[in-house]
């Protein structure tokens, strides 16, 4: 982030005035400003701080049905939590889950967007489609995908017949399910992805590619030695949106798998959602949003801390 | 040897385009096939048929879950447009004591993930009796750092003359925002109008937790419900449902794509 030089101001109107006239015109400009930011402020404090402090006080109590806490529990859910192999379980299922996602959605968006980034003729036309996914609701992915799985009339095991390969029941076997979700989510992903990096791609001056070239450089040459360097701010970037979005998979388990089978998907929101909106049990769901959150934080701290280090910026 | 590399560039990029699209087209294909034709497992509809489109409307109300959705995405839009920008002002334009101690504490909302916060939200909007409302859809989605972030880009490359300028023929901050700041922004604020539409749209969790009546209920929500029930039956009804949910935000993407990719760039990088 590199900040605005400021402009030299002119001297402040109330410097010459009396201390009291310089406080009531701090008072104005402090007023004034925190009425721009008063929309903000309220509804981060009422939908983000607010419930996130409410969800640390909740993770150390028992709780009712409705939410409401009751008995003092300490550490106990978390303890509880970690003695859980189905939280271990939920918790591997989410990084193979990340494992499987991340770095596949931005290895083939990269791969579309060097596809486009020349100008050819009807090169928008392929822009277009490529991004096209960018406009499929995690619903209408979900339900294409499931009937695409579908063991009996689904598209994939018919190929795969038509072939001599093996059909399987992919969102039925506790062996696949977890990687047919990520196929679809794959899928899903590579518009945004994809569009991300194609800007990115287009920021890069092209002066330095002809300099490349004139020096004789092969394309593959170029493109580890030029473009990568270049562009990794924004491969950075969009890995790190990506892992987040991986960590917080929640809709097309709820349409393809519902958490199974045996829990097989049973990704970390998803399993938050069960404990507390099927389970009831809030404290414990509580605590396991405390680890989400901790988590995520700390993903996000680690790759700044790595990329100011790691990556080239222009 | 040129019009080699050009024949298979252009083979690769159709290839890439076909998987991409096979899905779509595959649903559109089924939408338009009779339940016998499907579980048969064709992969051309024979006869075309619009029997399914008509079921999807007449089974289940598939035009109120559109409504919903496209007037839940277009309000939380708008109000995340009107207090991005008025932050962004603020943080850009305006000193004031505490201001970028502010602007920290709006950025550190970034590490909060949404579920996170989900339990407690879900308890406040049943306490305000707001649960098959719209406005609990809405309201708490109105604030959105990245907004904030990216319109604060934005506002920096408005040259700071112009509002000394402002300020000493006395017009006065608010009318500075709206008739000079909101105008040169406007590639910027539709970028995130459309980012915020597709966002607002795709959104699952928390309308399944808010609603569970069909009056106000999404059409993310709509197709769950309607797979649910129809999932043995007839496939083709769910697949015309779903390209009838696709239709807008596809459309809007068509449209937006160029000024999304420019746009969206001004805040992740920089």
């Amino acid at each position: 982030m590199n900040e605005r030089v400021s402009p030299v101001f002119p001297p402040a109107p109330w410097s010459v005035r009396t201390k009291r006239a310089a406080r009531q015109a701090a008072m104005k400009s402090w007023l004034e400003g925190m009425l721009y930011l008063f929309p903000s402020l309220l509804l981060f404090g009422v939908f983000l701080f607010y419930p996130l402090g409410r969800t640390m006080y909740l993770s150390v109590f028992h709780t009712d049905y409705q939410g409401r806490p009751t008995e003092f529990a300490g550490l106990a859910h978390f303890v509880a939590l970690l003695q859980d192999a189905s939280f271990w379980h939920s918790l591997k299922a989410t990084i193979l889950f990340a494992v499987l996602t991340v770095p596949t959605t931005v290895a083939v968006s990269f791969g579309l967007a060097l596809l486009v980034h020349e100008t050819r003729k009807g090169i928008g036309i392929f822009r277009t489609i490529f991004a096209s996914t960018m406009g499929m609701s995690v619903g209408v992915a979900s339900v294409i995908w499931m009937f695409m799985y579908n063991p009996a009339i689904g598209i994939i095991n018919r190929l795969l017949s038509a072939i001599g390969g093996v059909p399987a029941s992919w969102l039925l076997d506790p062996d696949t399910a977890l990687y047919a979700v990520a196929a679809a989510t794959i899928w899903m992903n590579i518009g945004l992805t994809f569009l991300l990096l194609l800007a990115g791609l287009q920021n890069i001056d092209p002066s330095l590619y002809e300099s490349a070239r004139i020096a004789g450089m092969s394309y593959w040459r170029r493109l580890w030695m030029v473009t990568v360097p270049l562009l990794s701010p924004t491969l950075f970037f969009v890995t790190t949106v990506s892992l987040i979005q991986a960590l917080q998979t929640f809709g097309q388990i709820d349409f393809l798998t519902k958490g199974g089978p045996v829990e097989a998907t049973n990704v970390f929101v998803y399993a938050i959602y069960r404990e507390a909106f099927v389970n009831y049990q809030f404290g414990s769901a509580s605590a396991q949003a405390i680890l989400l959150f901790l988590i995520i934080a700390l993903v996000t701290f680690l790759q700044f801390r790595f990329a100011e280090r790691k990556v080239h910026y222009q | 040897m040129r019009a080699v590399r050009t024949a298979v560039h252009y083979a690769l990029l159709c290839l890439c385009s076909a998987v991409i699209l096979f899905p779509m087209a595959y649903a559109l294909l089924m939408s338009f096939m009779d339940g016998a034709a499907i579980l048969a497992g064709r992969l051309w509809p024979e006869e075309w048929t619009w029997a399914n489109y008509e079921d999807a409307f007449r089974q289940a109300p598939l035009g109120r879950y559109l409504w919903n959705s496209f007037l839940v995405a277009s309000v939380i839009t708008l109000g995340r447009l009107i207090v991005s920008s008025l932050a962004a002002f603020a943080f850009v334009f305006l000193r004031f004591p505490g201001r970028d101690r502010w602007f920290y504490i709006c950025i550190a909302t970034m590490l909060v993930p949404w579920e996170a916060t989900v339990i407690p939200n879900f308890l406040t909007i049943q306490a305000l009796g707001w649960t098959n409302h719209y406005v609990g859809l809405i309201v708490p989605f109105w604030a959105m750092a990245f907004g904030i972030f990216l319109l604060r880009q934005q506002f920096k490359q408005i040259p700071h003359e112009l509002y000394e300028a402002a300020q000493l023929s006395g017009i006065g901050n608010f009318r500075f925002f709206c008739r000079v700041v909101l105008p040169l922004s406007k590639t910027s604020l539709v970028t995130l109008a459309v980012y915020s539409f597709l966002d607002a749209w795709n959104m699952y969790l928390w309308p399944l937790l808010v609603t569970n009546d069909d009056r106000v209920r999404t059409v993310q929500i709509g197709l769950k419900q309607l797979q649910t029930q129809e999932i043995a039956s007839s496939w083709g009804v769910v697949m015309a449902a779903a390209i009838i949910a696709m239709l807008p935000t596809l459309l809007l993407l068509f449209a937006g794509q160029k000024q999304l990719r420019k746009g969206l760039m001004q805040g992740a990088i920089q």
